[in-house]
């Protein structure tokens, strides 16, 4: 491991030392109600206290985003190559794409709910987490699909390519490092809003980690909310490092992103 | 004769004209460099011998059927994603050559291109020279017997330049190919061809087709020859005639 590498980890982790010691010592110290800022040390209390309630809450939330990213994955690329194919189609149907994607989610999510019924709020979270998270993954790979060197493109005339040639071995390759950017972003956004689509649903049908939360939330229970934060950020993080080392293998032989500083 | 350009004009939708009224025949075996100034139209004669763009007027007529093509670009245009290998392997791969056959075509066009070596490589661990070299060996591993080439050498230093001039004129002889070769620089043109044509400002047309007899007989030394020295100067005459210098 590179010294670089050795500082890109130890550094951030030195930071959430110093923070989290600095957060224990000055709510001991200035007296702060555990109602308002529970210490660290209350935190992991609630979150062994509450542990397989947490987890099971972390792998309906996990579990949700995951599908809602892979559906997000399949809709954007889909959607992403038909454009490609048609500057027409791509003009007809992107100022759709954009207005879901501006629309805030809170706001259609009673719609949704209605649609799929009360019953099935995991269903309406799961549909209003993919819309969240399939623009980001259009927008990157349609650029990318639209990114290929011309005179290839012109090579690719040359020896009078297919379509399907021409998608999979010119602009799909060309595009592989916008769709992964997508991809980085659309992660964190799923679990955004996986999270917001349980908030907005509000349903007891739905059991992820925002249900928590707002139970946690209604009982003053401030440190089991922490514990369900932080289980969030976790699940984040994991999600992020999991498409960055995607990333890093698809792309480390050939792409400059990946070249090593000098 | 290979083919001609039959008063050829080529006008672009925003309404330049890059060529007008443009004659010219290439005969097979030729080494036919195009000269001009920036713009006068050289790369869109390429481009429309290799069918990449269609002409506004007149016509490219073939002596018998198209001839197989290879196209090596001011670029590399390599993918950056294959492999040396899979880039050579590219042209193959579209008109749809056997895996056999194909191994074998790339594994020839490293060869004659030395970089036997470096197969397993991508474009980015590669030198500018041997991204050239790369591309050069990518059109000739269709067995093209027309290579068209865009201003190839133009990005690269001028040692790199001239050894790669030397080996594509061997491989020229070698392989008995038509080149059309597209260029800014007199001295190349003179050290590679067997014809010289000339083409003025834009809108682009030949105002001379110069010849340059026993081609095949060069060598490093002939870069300090008299007859070069000569030779450079009828083009650069025709050039200054017709208004590009």
């Amino acid at each position: 491991m590179t010294q670089e590498r050795i500082l890109a980890y130890t550094l951030p982790a030195l930071v959430a030392v110093a923070v989290i010691g600095v957060w224990e010592w000055a709510v001991v110290a200035l007296d702060v109600s555990p109602f308002v800022l529970p210490p660290p040390s209350a935190i992991v209390d609630a979150a062994v206290a509450n542990w397989q309630s947490l987890m099971d809450s972390a792998w309906v939330t996990l579990r949700i985003t995951i599908a809602a990213f892979i559906l997000a994955l399949i809709l954007g690329v889909g959607m992403a190559i038909i454009f490609a194919q048609s500057r027409t189609i791509e003009r007809a149907l992107f100022p759709y794409a954009v207005t879901l994607q501006v629309t805030p989610i809170v706001a259609i999510a009673p719609l949704i709910l209605i649609w799929v019924g009360l019953d099935n709020a995991e269903r309406a979270v799961l549909i209003l987490a993919t819309i969240v998270a399939f623009f980001p993954i259009l927008a990157n790979t349609t650029l990318g699909l639209r990114s290929a060197d011309r005179q290839l493109h012109e090579l690719f005339d040359l020896y009078r390519a297919t379509r399907l040639q021409r998608l999979m071995r010119l602009q799909f390759p060309a595009a592989l490092p916008y769709l992964l950017a997508g991809m980085k972003i659309a992660g964190g956004l799923a679990l955004i809003g996986t999270v917001v689509a349980e908030f907005a649903a509000g349903s007891g049908t739905s059991t992820g980690l925002a249900w928590r939360i707002i139970e946690a939330g209604n009982r003053l229970e401030i440190a089991k909310v922490f514990a369900a934060l932080a289980l969030l950020s976790a699940i984040g993080i994991a999600i992020y490092a999991l498409l960055s080392l995607l990333e890093r293998q698809l792309l480390k032989r050939w792409h400059e992103s990946a070249r090593p500083k000098e | 004769m290979l083919l001609s350009f039959d008063h050829v004009a080529k006008r672009f939708p925003n309404g330049v004209e890059a060529l007008r009224d443009t004659t010219f025949t290439v005969n097979e075996g030729d080494f036919v460099s195009i000269v001009g100034p920036s713009g006068c139209g050289k790369s869109t004669a390429l481009r429309l011998i290799a069918d990449l763009t269609k002409p506004s007027a007149g016509a490219i007529k073939w002596s018998g059927k198209p001839p197989t093509l290879g196209f090596v670009f001011q670029d590399a245009a390599l993918m950056p994603w294959a492999t040396v290998e899979g880039n050579v392997r590219l042209p193959l791969d579209l008109t749809g050559t056997d895996t056999a056959t194909a191994g074998a075509r790339v594994a020839e066009a490293l060869a004659l291109v030395g970089l036997e070596a470096f197969a397993k490589s991508y474009p980015r661990e590669l030198s500018g020279g041997m991204k050239m070299r790369v591309s050069l060996a990518r059109a000739l591993a269709a067995k093209p017997s027309l290579l068209l080439m865009d201003e190839p050498f133009a990005a690269l230093d001028e040692l790199t330049r001239e050894r790669l001039n030397d080996e594509l004129r061997e491989l020229w002889a070698k392989k008995n190919l038509t080149v059309i070769f597209v260029t800014h620089s007199i001295y190349e043109s003179v050290y590679l061809s067997s014809r010289i044509l000339v083409m003025s400002p834009r809108p682009g047309h030949v105002i001379a087709d110069i010849a340059m007899p026993d081609p095949t007989t060069r060598d490093p030394d002939f870069r300090i020859s008299p007859l070069y020295g000569e030779r450079c100067r009828a083009v650069r005459a025709a050039l200054q005639k017709g208004g590009a210098l």
